[in-house]
């Protein structure tokens, strides 16, 4: 199969508009990943699963993940001069990094048999800007996948024919795998004709008796 | 394979037939087949609309069983999840341990021994045989004969059973692998067991089979009932026999080659209707083909050791990095994607559950068919609710 490099070349060759990214793995036996910006997310999709040459007909794995708003500490040696001696010392360096939800997509070909190919797209933020493109329509094994990340995270795929939640029931309210998400004390509760019968005494006597 | 065509999924109002006047001949009845149904593997339900007794429509509804075992392996740390995904699917804990392991090995550099790399292969092909016996007792539990296949089929997996209680001390959530090895050694009288059960498999398959598959019941039953095409097939990421049974030539010991399969001289059985009698046919044949590997697995085994030096049960913090790392289970792909941030428990811990991707085309399946056969289509789909839910 051909280098992220080849292909990142070859989609921008063939899609002018869009912003790729090669986001690095520090883990050696991982692969690479194309990062996508969320407008031409579908575009480049097709293209990687019409290409001859790639043929990703296969989409394997469909994930999120939620990487909430951190400041990231990097240590750094820097060489200062004190009172005209040479010194090492050490600097920490802190970047904000901005919250947003990822989806990751894995591609392989099953007429070519190779792979994967690994697309991440990002949303804007984790709030209101969770919308990404559905690429159900393209790999139909990703309908039920992109339920279960809408679901778990909150990601809104625009596009999806079908985007209800998977596994959690449908009153359910939040998002569980994000990574701020407070369990609440209950699951189980809801509202028992017993609370209703209480609201309704409490309208026939709205004043309070005291004792 | 032709080229693939976008296939949107079908999202649509049904409404009665209609006769020869124009007036709709009936009403829809809507059931709702499960949770608690015999025939749904677990508690799994089905929104099925009927139109007299044809399936127009069909719905699953997951979540039954959902614990978030995504959540709790995120909090906990990477060898803590290891007895977890026994539970996934229950039918098949030594495969599971064996993707999660290799992920975590990918992550970490980690290499397993010789002698661990074959246990390992045994191990997942010993599972291949009894989850593939039963579950063509399932089958045909579904198909109305009530007992008596699945006694057959239950006879031999205990067998199988016996060994991996043997070697694990758990019959079913075996807990085995380890990151770079496996956690206990197999002695010369499990290899002597485990070489006679192989030896004798063969004969109870040719037993099994002299009983079903020339059987008239079976074959008006399963040919031509809930053909899928292959190019659809691979469209939906079907992945295991049920891909196979289109005629698509996609096995990851073939295609990945992980672990030490490229060693062993086997086959990959291929269907050619993509209908139920292929799945069926399919999974009987890749039984034998995992009496073969047995085989030279258990003839070819070296000697120690069982674990790589380099791994550490305590205070394992894999460096920072993302992998996804995928085995060809008995149900079908089964992937773990990992991103590890440095510290003692995964950041991101994801299963690719084969289960539940390979529903995707219940629907698909099922329509124009009886409830009857809609119980059948999804028995030969293979699937555990501990996967299917998480």
């Amino acid at each position: 199969m051909e280098t992220l490099e080849q292909i990142k070349a070859r989609l921008e060759h063939a899609l002018p508009l869009t912003k790729l990214d090669l986001v690095a793995n520090e883990c050696p036996a991982g692969e690479r990943s194309l990062l996508v910006d969320t407008a031409s997310g579908f575009a480049v999709a097709k293209f990687l699963r019409d290409d001859p040459q790639l043929k990703l007909d296969y989409c394997s794995n469909v994930t999120g993940v939620d990487w909430p708003q951190t400041t990231i500490k990097t240590k750094v040696k820097r060489k200062v001069q004190v009172e005209g001696v040479e010194k090492e010392i050490e600097e920490t360096i802190e970047t904000l990094r901005s919250g947003h939800l990822e989806v990751v997509y894995h591609l392989y070909s099953m007429e070519l048999k190779h792979g994967p190919v690994v697309l991440r797209m990002r949303t804007g933020n984790r709030a209101n800007e969770t919308h990404v493109p559905s690429l159900t329509p393209l790999w139909r094994g990703a309908e039920l996948q992109e339920r279960e990340v809408f679901d778990l995270y909150g990601i809104i795929f625009d596009g999806h024919p079908d985007l209800r939640r998977l596994l959690m029931w449908d009153d359910f309210q939040g998002f569980p795998m994000r990574r701020d998400y407070v369990a609440p004390d209950d699951f189980e509760y809801e509202p028992t004709p017993h609370d209703k019968v209480l609201e309704q005494a409490k309208k026939h006597y709205p004043v309070e008796v005291k004792p | 394979m032709s080229a693939l065509a976008a296939m949107p999924p079908r999202s649509f109002e049904v409404t009665p037939k209609l006769d020869a006047q124009g007036e709709p001949m009936g009403e829809l009845l809507e059931i709702s087949m499960g949770p608690h149904h015999p025939s749904t593997h677990g508690v799994f339900r089905m929104d099925i609309v009927l139109d007299g007794e044809e399936v127009v429509k069909l719905k699953p509804v997951f979540g039954y069983l959902h614990r978030n075992h995504e959540k709790i392996a995120e909090g906990i740390s990477y060898l803590g999840s290891m007895p977890y995904t026994d539970r996934l699917d229950y039918f098949c804990s030594m495969t599971n341990n064996w993707a999660y392991a290799l992920t975590i090995e990918k992550l970490a550099g980690l290499t397993p021994p010789e002698r661990a790399e074959y246990i390992r292969v045994i191990m997942a092909e010993l599972t291949r045989l009894q989850n593939h016996t039963s579950l063509i007792g399932f089958f045909l539990q579904d198909m109305g004969a009530l007992g008596t296949p699945m006694m057959y089929a239950f006879r031999e997996r205990e067998k199988i059973l016996d060994l991996f209680e043997a070697v694990s001390g758990a019959r079913m959530m075996c807990n085995y692998m380890r990151f770079g090895g496996v956690r206990a050694d197999v002695n010369d009288a499990w290899i002597a067991q485990a070489r006679q059960l192989t030896d004798g498999y063969g004969k109870f398959l040719d037993e099994f089979e002299a009983f079903l598959t020339g059987n008239e019941i079976l074959l008006a039953r399963t040919q031509g009932v809930g053909t899928l095409p292959a190019a659809l097939a691979v469209n939906a990421s079907m992945t295991g026999p049920m891909l196979r049974a289109a005629g698509v030539n996609y096995d990851l010991r073939k295609v990945d080659k992980y672990g030490i399969y490229s060693r062993f001289d086997f086959k990959v059985p291929l269907g050619e209707h993509g209908d139920l009698y292929d799945r069926y046919m399919v999974r009987v044949l890749e039984m034998r083909e995992s009496i073969k590997i047995l085989q030279q697995a258990l003839r070819d085994i070296p000697a120690w050791p069982i674990m790589d030096p380099k791994s550490k049960l305590r205070g394992f913090r894999p460096k920072p990095g993302e992998v996804y790392g995928r085995v060809e289970g008995p149900k079908g792909e089964l992937g773990f994607y990992v991103i590890s941030d440095g510290s003692p428990n995964p950041y991101r811990y994801r299963v690719r559950p084969p289960s539940l991707i390979n529903l995707t085309l219940l629907e698909d399946m099922c329509l124009g068919y009886k409830v009857s056969d809609a119980v059948v289509i999804l028995g030969s789909v293979d699937i555990v609710l501990g996967e299917v839910d998480r």
